[in-house]
């Protein structure tokens, strides 16, 4: 089949495992599961051959491939939407397609399948294990099944149906549509056990706090669409249209109408990638599952945020080129980008959560793809985009497992109150969980950077040079200092994880998880290390050279002029070196004698409560919004004001009706008109009976009276 | 002729008022039978001499006699001295007299009110004629069977309804 | 000579005699005297108006005697009617024959 129609095939089977799964298999666990992964790996081989065939493609920066049908009569013309792989959207399927399947898989052992079902689990929240008697006729307890199973593969197909098709768009519309499923998703998948308040809660804050994003992202389209008149990648993103829209002048701070649209759409990347400040949303939604966690916030997306942002780059650098003083918006956006990958990191080296770490960590690393962007180091951000993706969906899927393993934990010890989640409960989980162990080690290197194996090193230390060489020094010594941070933190975890000696009893009994749980890690793992490798800078010192820099050509390509090749620099490597290794070792260094957050020098009260942010907006803009909903509008405008003009026409007609009752027809109508013509009727009659003597004379006298009357009329009217 | 007339009229009229006058039924039907026989004087100055017998026969003979036994049979009543008018006697007065004018008034319109009769042709029977023209079936055959029918009818009626079931 | 016009004043004033005691009579055999009365007139009319007008039809006799029919006819049924109504209610006085009061 053509490529162009596999093109379109591709989000298709996950969404139509949600439809299926939903209309049908729900009640059959294992045909769920079946239908969800099965679609998963549909579209992954889907995605690979695309892939593969794209990348063979000779200059497909130039000539991608694309196809598109007419949609909206708009008038005179059509709007059209379609497909389109260039080298950007290549890339970025093939990694969507891995950690799709991936997650997929790893939910079937994630939730528990094959485990009976628990003694109390309820519908929508959390299983709690079930009660098993062994040969000895002993009880103990095992991992239960998650009683709505079925619904997280539909949910996950729904995602992943999303994200696929804003991969593949070719157009700002069907993108922002998959964007807005996505949102969708995000909202039930994070408010799956929506029996726990926290998860509900966390559910409406992500959805609310993207919406914010959401909404200027449309103003962004809208002015787009309205400036150029389609809102299609290909017709946009040309030299005649680039530089009339980089050329008009807006009112606004003096941006141009490119600068302030790719402002406006960059609010939405803010949003969606939980930048500061609408950062808030994604540690809380680290209620979902944990393979939502992972889908979420490392693979699918605050990538698509990160995605949009990349493919508007153009628009962003529109008037702008290398070696040049950045525009407002770059700006802008760099601070952005800087500002929260240090803040994030500062946050979570007082988090306990294993979770929570994570997710801060994604904030952070998400801050050095836009800051990357903001600087305009294209290829860096789209590097780091896809192999933050490959190690933070590990991470977290090592982070699911260890969980996993904790609670079986928990379960055979019975004691409910000890949280799996809580790191300083853990410890020496390497000898109990040993490929979880090493693939999260390998997430953990990559994460900081460690050099030359790990693909986040490469990625990394491309950003660096990126922001050295253009002398972006403020953002160089931000994103330095936050890596090092990053790194600091991410041994902080693995040593409370797994170095050492079992803190707790839940420890000691935790387990390694089952296959479809630690293979996905490994395959993850793979890409973790090598990703990286296809992207070495020729001018690297030994290393460079030895392959071709694939990365770099291919990815190129996809703008309009290819991105120079930056001369190589010792300095940016020597730090980036620096700050991981000794971020690294300084982390293992502090935490591997801890036993308990009262040891932890760094639980500081500001940093624990994410620098009071929750509370400021919540004081800001949550409670004045429930105040005006509640009291302004309900209270005083609807059941004062509207209610009070319903009962007062209501009580106005009461009155004129009961006042026409009243006066009108009791008295008028009834008494006189009704009552009356009987009264007078009876009168008359009263009065006439008597002329009804009976007697027959009379009757005679009156009849010829009468007839004579009338016959003397007659006749003197026919003399006349 | 004029005077046999005057005489026959004021006999007629004055028996008439006191037919209607008289309180004892029996005087009245009497005073009927005086009126009946100036009437029947009157036909015969009009040279209806068949009509003149039939008037006495008839109408003396069978009806006022009828009148008689009909006074009879009702008893008491007739013999008392009770008033004979009712309480709208004047009313009836009134409508008499108003009658008796207007009728007057409208005939005296009449262009041909004072014309005088002709002489009969010389051979003319009225009888004959009369009978013929009753009796003929392009004069007045139907009419007159139509009326002894009516006759026969009625007088089953009369004794049906008069009849004393005992 | 006697003009028409005597016979017709007599008619109409014996008429309206009839007339008058018809509707003054108490006793209901008055009455159909009063009715006997009003029929002579109208048969004298009948028959001046024959002798006047057109002698040799006999229409105006015939007419006339086929009201001394109905003449006849009718007060044998008034007759046997007032008898009835003796009979019933030992009343013939007219006044108090009222049951078609209200």
């Amino acid at each position: 089949m053509t490529t162009e129609l596999l093109i379109w095939l591709i989000p298709f089977p996950p969404l139509l495992a949600f439809f299926l799964i939903v209309l049908f298999t729900n009640r059959n666990k294992a045909l769920s599961h079946d239908v969800g992964v099965g679609a998963a790996a549909l579209s992954w081989l889907g995605s690979m051959v695309v892939f593969f065939r794209a990348i063979g493609t000779e200059h497909l920066g130039e000539h991608p491939i694309e196809a598109s049908i007419p949609w909206l009569p708009t008038g005179e013309t059509w709007f059209r939407i379609g497909v389109l792989i260039d080298p950007l959207a290549a890339v970025v399927l093939f990694f969507v397609a891995f950690t799709i399947f991936m997650i997929f898989l790893y939910s079937v052992g994630y939730q528990n399948f094959g485990q009976p079902i628990g003694d109390h689990d309820r519908p929508g929240l959390p299983p709690h294990g079930a009660t098993l008697v062994d040969g000895k006729g002993r009880k103990y307890m095992v991992p239960s099944v998650e009683p709505l199973y079925s619904r997280f593969f539909a949910f996950l197909g729904l995602f992943a149906f999303g994200m696929y098709t804003l991969v593949v768009s070719d157009n700002l519309l069907t993108m922002f549509v998959g964007w807005e499923i996505m949102g969708l998703c995000s909202y039930l998948l994070i408010g799956f056990w929506y029996g726990k308040e926290s998860a509900r809660d966390a559910a409406i804050k992500a959805f609310m706090t993207t919406r914010v994003g959401d909404v200027f992202m449309l103003m962004g389209i809208a002015y787009l669409y309205s400036a150029t008149g389609t809102l299609s990648f290909r017709a946009i993103f040309t030299e005649e249209v680039l530089h009339v829209l980089s050329t008009t002048a807006t009112p606004i701070l003096g941006m141009s109408v490119a600068g302030l649209i790719a402002l406006l759409l960059f609010i939405g990347t803010v949003g969606k990638s939980a930048q500061w400040p609408l950062h808030v949303w994604l540690p809380d939604a680290m209620e979902g599952p944990t393979p939502v966690s992972a889908m979420i916030h490392a693979a699918t997306m605050v990538s698509a945020g990160v995605y949009a942002g990349i493919r508007m780059f153009p628009l962003l650098t529109a008037g702008w080129h290398e070696g040049a003083a950045l525009t407002t918006t770059m700006g802008i956006v760099a601070f952005i980008g800087a500002f929260t990958a240090l803040f994030a990191a500062t946050i979570a080296l007082a988090q306990n959560d294993i979770k929570r770490v994570l997710a801060y960590s994604t904030i952070s690393q998400l801050g050095f793809m836009v800051a990357s962007l903001g600087i305009g180091a294209y290829i860096a951000a789209v590097f780091h985009l896809i192999t933050h993706a490959f190690f933070k969906a590990l991470l977290f899927l090592g982070s699911g497992s260890v969980i996993h393993g904790m609670e079986h934990g928990v379960l055979h010890t019975g004691d409910h109150k000890v949280d799996p989640q809580d790191m300083f409960n853990m410890g020496g989980l390497r000898r109990k969980m040993p490929i979880t162990f090493w693939t999260f080690l390998i997430g953990g290197f990559a994460l900081s950077g460690f050099p030359v194996i790990t693909a986040g090193f490469w990625s990394k230390d491309e950003i660096l040079a990126d922001a050295w060489a253009n002398g972006h020094l403020a953002v160089f010594v931000t994103l330095a200092v936050a890596a090092f941070l990053t790194a600091f933190y991410t041994m902080r975890q693995i040593t409370l994880t797994f170095l050492g000696e079992p803190r707790t009893k839940e420890a000691e009994h935790a387990q390694e998880t089952p296959w479809t749980m630690t293979v996905p890690l490994m395959v993850l793992a793979f890409f973790a290390i090598t990703y990286g490798w296809v992207g070495i800078p020729e001018s690297f010192p030994v290393l460079g050279g030895i392959l071709p820099n694939w990365f770099h050509e291919f990815v190129g390509g996809t703008l309009l002029e290819h991105p120079p090749f930056l001369e190589f620099n010792i300095v940016p490597l020597l730090t980036s070196l620096a700050v991981a290794l000794g971020g690294l070792f300084f982390g293992w260094l502090a935490y591997r004698g801890v036993k308990s957050p009262a040891q932890d020098r760094l639980q500081i009260p500001v940093l624990k409560n994410k620098w009071y942010f929750d509370e400021a907006y919540d004081f800001l803009f949550v409670k004045p919004a429930y105040w005006f909903a509640e009291t302004f509008v309900y209270k005083w405008m609807d059941t004062g004001l509207i209610d009070g003009i319903l009962h007062g026409v209501g009580k106005v007609t009461a009155f004129l009706g009961s006042a026409i009752r009243n006066y009108i027809d009791k008295l008028i109508i009834n008494e006189f008109v009704g009552d009356g013509t009987a009264r007078l009727t009876q009168w008359l009659g009263d009065r006439l009976r008597p002329v009804q003597t009976g007697r027959i004379q009379q009757y005679m006298l009156a009849s010829l009276g009468v007839l004579i009357v009338v016959g003397s009329l007659l006749f003197s009217l026919l003399m006349r | 002729m004029t005077i046999l007339f005057l005489i026959t009229a004021v006999v007629i009229l004055a028996s008439a008022m006191m037919v209607v006058t008289a309180r004892n039924l029996v005087h009245a039907a009497l005073w009927l039978v005086v009126t009946l026989f100036g009437v029947a004087v009157l036909y015969a100055m009009l040279n209806a001499g068949f009509l003149a017998v039939v008037q006495v026969v008839v109408y003396i003979g069978a009806i006022a006699i009828l009148f008689i036994f009909a006074v009879m049979l009702t008893g008491r009543q007739a013999r008392e001295k009770g008033p004979g008018l009712n309480r709208n006697w004047w009313a009836a007065a009134l409508m008499g007299i108003v009658t008796f004018i207007g009728l007057a008034w409208m005939l005296q319109g009449w262009r041909g009110f004072s014309q005088f009769s002709n002489a009969l042709p010389s051979g003319f029977e009225s009888v004959n004629e009369l009978g013929q023209a009753l009796v003929s079936p392009e004069a007045y055959v139907l009419p007159f069977e139509v009326a002894s029918i009516l006759l026969v009818t009625a007088l089953v009626g009369a004794v049906y309804i008069a009849f004393n079931r005992k | 000579m006697i003009p028409l016009s005597w016979y017709l004043i007599l008619a109409a004033a014996l008429f309206s005699i009839g007339l008058f005691g018809v509707l003054a009579r108490r006793n209901a055999i008055a009455i159909l005297l009063g009715v006997e009365l009003m029929l002579n007139a109208v048969n004298i009319n009948l028959v001046a108006f024959w002798r006047y007008l057109n002698p040799i039809q006999m229409t105006g006799q015939v007419f006339a005697i086929i009201v001394f029919a109905v003449a006849a006819a009718e007060v044998a049924v008034g007759l046997a009617l007032v008898i009835s109504v003796y009979r019933s209610r030992k009343t013939i006085v007219a006044d108090e024959l009222d049951m078609m009061k209200w």
